[in-house]
């Protein structure tokens, strides 16, 4: 498996001229400032075959994830733990330069910077998935499926993932006293231990010659010189993938305590909808 | 999460190693080391060691991949199946390879000149011959190692580094084991001539204090190793007789 250098999405010159004067002049093209991310909807329950569902609008882009839970064997360094295991396609039906096709670099990426935030955020209880210690856990398998790109495909699919894990419950397990597994009774569930302190979020920063932005839009991202995320979880760095480009030192300072900054604002909408989600499948 | 390591990782200032905690494992550098490829490097860094080989400039076997303006890089990472200590290594590329050849690729494409060779390919292939942590950091700098050999105009020398956290201290150039059971790991690719990162990841847990002390005790590190770099191009390409002396 080679990596190779990717065309960039073609922006007519002359727009991109109006978007970088914008830019030195704090505006960006759909009115939004440097700092500002696009209106974030978040409904939850949405997708009821999954054991936990999420459906996530970050301007244009559309991100759903899903989770169903399986009972495994816990892997030998863990017997105590269960396990997280995320991936992501982006559909076919999202954009016309995506063809179908087994997840390809872009989507593996995305997928193990999410999974390494959420991993290393506390925020999931590795050994509350524990059912008996060395022989039975359980496994949560998240999906992420993006159905329209429009920039900033990270920031929306951690939300998603993690608001899905939030929407989750696991079924009741029935055992005989040899620990022998009798019955996964789906009709009786609990809700994952999860800690919201704790809550990781990724920041997703575009580099525009000089001047640095959040949340880009897929066009931004086409007329970007870098790309750089950074995974918060509570007021700590969790995950850091710089995608593309070259930044300085204190351009990757300011990023870290900017998206500790952005963090604070961000959990704030994530857990204002999340008190009162809509429940309904809609695009 | 939440695995014991088998020896302490640190035990008063002195990792299961030996080292200090700023203290870099032996770099070992060589070039040209294989004759059919344009450039090659082997590189160690302690017991690790990687073998890089750069082919091209050279036509693009599938056409539609070819960029009108520029060179495309294609970069392959690769873990050869008897190099880790744990079982074989299967040869199929894991997600995980696949994606660190992607960010070696993002980490080279700002060093290379590309819009010197429009419609060409330039080839990185890496291999890891022997795993000992910092794989993908030891990769690069045997890749930019192997460029510069083949002669293909660049930018700045690029270094790789890691650094990462072992029982709250920094500490730089992590071994399997700090690696595995560390708190934190970041690895980073230093343009040090520019001053630029062009690689930087990061999992486990940091407060924004601690990533900023670990990108500068990886620009300390980064300096040792570009002067390296530089050391062993001049004694393979400056002969003694080309070299001024006033």
């Amino acid at each position: 498996m080679l990596s190779v250098t990717q065309e960039k999405g073609v922006i007519p010159k002359l727009k991109q001229d109006v978007m970088r004067k914008m830019i030195e002049q704090g505006v960006r093209i759909d009115n939004r400032g440097l700092n500002d991310y696009r209106e974030l909807s978040i409904r939850v329950g949405v997708v009821r075959t999954a054991d936990g569902s999420s459906l996530v609008s970050l301007g244009n882009t559309k991100v759903m994830a899903g989770v169903k839970v399986e009972v495994g064997k816990p892997f030998e360094d863990t017997p105590d733990e269960g396990a997280l295991i995320v991936n992501l396609e982006i559909a076919p039906a999202a954009s016309p330069d995506i063809e179908p096709g087994p997840p390809d670099e872009n989507a593996i990426e995305i997928a193990r910077v999410v999974d390494r935030a959420i991993r290393h955020s506390g925020f999931l209880n590795f050994k509350s998935l524990s059912i008996v210690t060395g022989r039975h856990a359980w496994f949560l398998w998240v999906d992420i499926y993006v159905l329209n790109h429009d920039g900033n495909l990270v920031d929306a699919s951690t939300i998603a993932a993690i608001t899905a894990l939030m929407n989750t419950a696991l079924p009741k397990v029935e055992l005989d006293p040899a620990g022998n597994i009798l019955r996964i009774d789906r009709s009786n569930k609990s809700p994952l231990a999860l800690n919201v302190d704790k809550l990781p979020l990724t920041i997703t920063h575009a580099k525009l010659g000089n001047f640095l932005l959040v949340d880009p839009t897929r066009e931004e991202e086409d007329l970007s010189d870098g790309i750089y995320i950074t995974g918060i979880a509570g007021g700590n760095v969790v995950a850091i993938q710089k995608v593309t480009g070259a930044f300085t030192k204190d351009e990757v300072n300011y990023m870290i305590s900017n998206s500790v900054n952005q963090y604070v604002k961000l959990k704030n909408v994530v857990t204002s909808i999340m008190a009162n989600p809509q429940t309904d499948l809609k695009l | 999460m939440g695995k014991q390591p088998p020896v302490p990782l640190i035990v008063n200032d002195r990792r299961s190693d030996g080292r200090l905690p700023n203290e870099h494992r032996p770099v070992r550098m060589e070039v040209g080391v294989i004759s059919n490829a344009e450039g090659s490097a082997l590189v160690a860094y302690g017991n690790t060691v990687i073998l890089a080989a750069v082919y091209g400039p050279r036509e693009v076997p599938q056409k539609h991949l070819e960029l009108p303006d520029k060179a495309i890089l294609r970069v392959r990472y690769h873990m050869i199946p008897f190099s880790t200590s744990e079982g074989r290594k299967s040869p199929t590329p894991s997600r995980r390879e696949i994606e660190i050849s992607k960010v070696i690729r993002t980490a080279l494409e700002p060093v290379v000149i590309l819009e010197r060779f429009p419609r060409t390919t330039i080839d990185v292939y890496i291999e890891v011959l022997q795993a000992d942590g910092s794989t993908r950091v030891t990769g690069i700098t045997a890749a930019s190692l192997a460029l510069a050999d083949a002669g293909i105009p660049m930018r700045d020398l690029l270094v790789g580094v890691s650094v990462g956290k072992v029982s709250g201290t920094i500490i730089v150039d992590l071994n399997q084991l700090e690696d595995q059971y560390g708190e934190g790991d970041m690895p980073l690719a230093i343009m040090y001539g520019r001053g630029l990162i062009t690689l930087m990841q990061a999992d486990g847990e940091w407060t924004p204090t601690e990533v900023n002390q670990a990108v500068e005790l990886a620009f300390k590190a980064a300096e040792q190793i570009y002067r390296l770099q530089k050391d062993v191009l001049k004694n393979k390409y400056v002969e003694p007789s080309m070299t001024l002396t006033i």
